[in-house]
């Protein structure tokens, strides 16, 4: 599905990713986890063909992304946060996506779930975060694309439209899609994540299932066995 | 890059400072046809109005255009769409909207006046199309210089800048050394600074087709000396043809580098 081979991105000085080598194969959910600064988005942006490596190449579902924007049309991406052009109303954004990408009929149906009516004729500049993370997820999901990509989903999110969105989540994948997010909530990555991949220093530290990770650290729950990587790694 | 051009030109055409520039054109050209009574003087006088203002105009209203469509660009980038197209697409919606205030500001009034009646409507067009080609120009070097720095006041500090360079300094620069040498035979040399810059070379290209004598100062004279008033004509547009495909492939090379 999406196969990473030797990534190297350096932004100035400050070598972000150093050597990453990633294959992630069809259907289920991949967490990418780590701490602040260890090229999370970096990794997620190069895969979008947002960031350029500097050496490296990055194959989405068999095509070479270098020079190529076609294979886009099969990625659904939510940026971390979500900015929006602040004089365009929602229904506006919606449709211009829409006009850009190709016509769905699934937004009404993800505009309903998220409650999202009341603010269609509102400016993006005028609402809350919670909102604008809401209008985002209706742009990403609204496309059927068997690649999802999201970046920080549960930022701003209200419990309700949380369980909403695990729902969408888990609906999707039983689709066979394959989910590839990043997170720093814990309890929201062990709920959902069928493998996680862990980046350290711009490299890939650990990757494997949830369960795997407790036995290589000794540590009975998720959160601790995280931290005991961290610890290790930076005692 | 259609797409992308008609949501920024609607999106521009929405915007106040696009009635603002038109309103401003349209004063502008009333008030001067008023205190001048004559089409041909007048255009002598929006002249050099013009050609200092819409570069101006151009570099300002682009790299502003840019870092305020930042988080649109974003949202661009991550669909399925090429970044020339995107990049250009934005600069043609500028850089359209731009040189349609200005025509229609400019060209309202004078049609109203009588323009098509009298003989001053070639000296008016070449006005335009020379006000078009300044603001294609100056909107692709902001987008540039935009795209270099991501901090903003720099930014803006760079394309001021530029514009005073150009639109000022260069003319001092260049009489300087056209003191300093007047021993040697400047001609080729004054016709070569000519042709650097935008703005000289609009104005020689006016005043050429103007054919107003004691305008033309020495780069003028030496243009016509050089090259008679038709091919100077000829290739002061293909100069500043070649100004414009410059900076928007370099708007294309710079995107495809860059990391959002």
């Amino acid at each position: 599905m999406v196969s990473i081979e030797n990534l190297h991105k350096k932004f100035n000085k400050n070598s972000v990713l150093s050597g990453v080598n990633l294959n992630i194969t069809e259907g289920g959910i991949v967490t990418i986890l780590g701490p602040n600064g260890s090229g999370k988005t970096t990794l997620v942006k190069s895969i979008l063909g947002m960031v350029i490596p500097n050496k490296g190449s990055i194959s989405v579902l068999g095509e070479n992304i270098k020079n190529n924007s076609g294979y886009r049309h099969k990625i659904d991406y939510l940026p971390q946060i979500a900015n929006f052009p602040n004089n365009l109303k929602v229904k506006e954004l919606i449709k211009m996506i829409k006009d850009l990408r190709g016509d769905t009929n699934e937004d009404r149906h993800l505009i309903e779930l998220f409650t999202l009516e009341p603010f269609l004729d509102k400016k993006l500049g005028t609402l809350s975060g919670g909102t604008k993370q809401k209008v985002n997820l209706v742009l990403t999901f609204m496309f059927d694309s068997p690649l999802i990509i999201m970046d920080e989903p549960t930022t701003g999110l209200d419990p309700i439209s949380l369980i909403r969105l695990k729902d969408l989540i888990q609906k999707e994948k039983a689709k066979g899609k394959t989910i590839l997010i990043t997170s720093h909530i814990m309890s929201f990555v062990e709920e959902v994540s069928d493998e996680i991949v862990f980046l350290l220093e711009g490299q890939i530290h650990f990757r494997g299932s949830i369960s795997k990770l407790k036995n290589k650290t000794k540590q009975p729950d998720f959160e601790h066995a995280i931290a005991s990587i961290l610890t290790e790694n930076y005692a | 890059m259609l797409k992308i051009l008609k949501y920024s030109f609607f999106d521009l055409m929405r915007s106040r400072w696009s009635y603002v520039y038109f309103a401003f054109y349209l004063l502008l050209s009333i008030v001067l046809l008023f205190l001048n009574n004559d089409l041909s003087k007048a255009v002598i006088t929006l002249m050099n109005v013009i050609i200092v203002l819409v570069p101006l105009i151009g570099t300002i209203f682009g790299v502003m255009y840019y870092y305020n469509s930042k988080e649109f660009t974003e949202l661009l980038l991550a669909q399925p769409l090429k970044r020339s197209s995107i990049f250009l697409g934005q600069y043609l919606g500028v850089a359209i909207s731009l040189s349609m205030s200005l025509i229609l500001g400019l060209g309202i009034p004078f049609i109203f006046y009588g323009l098509f009646k009298s003989n001053a409507i070639w000296d008016f067009s070449l006005l335009l199309i020379t006000g078009t080609f300044l603001t294609l120009i100056f909107t692709a070097l902001a987008f540039n210089i935009a795209l270099i720095n991501e901090n903003k006041i720099k930014g803006f500090g760079y394309a001021i800048l530029l514009w005073l360079f150009l639109a000022i300094i260069y003319d001092g620069l260049f009489l300087m050394s056209l003191i300093l040498f007047e021993d040697y035979p400047l001609d080729k040399l004054s016709l070569v600074g000519t042709m650097l810059n935008p703005i000289d070379l609009s104005r020689t290209l006016i005043l050429l087709k103007l054919d107003i004598s004691a305008l033309l100062g020495y780069t003028g004279a030496v243009f016509k000396k050089f090259f008679g008033t038709g091919f100077g004509l000829t290739i002061s547009f293909i100069m500043l043809t070649i100004w414009v495909i410059l900076p928007v492939l370099l708007i294309v090379i710079k995107s495809k580098k860059k990391d959002f």
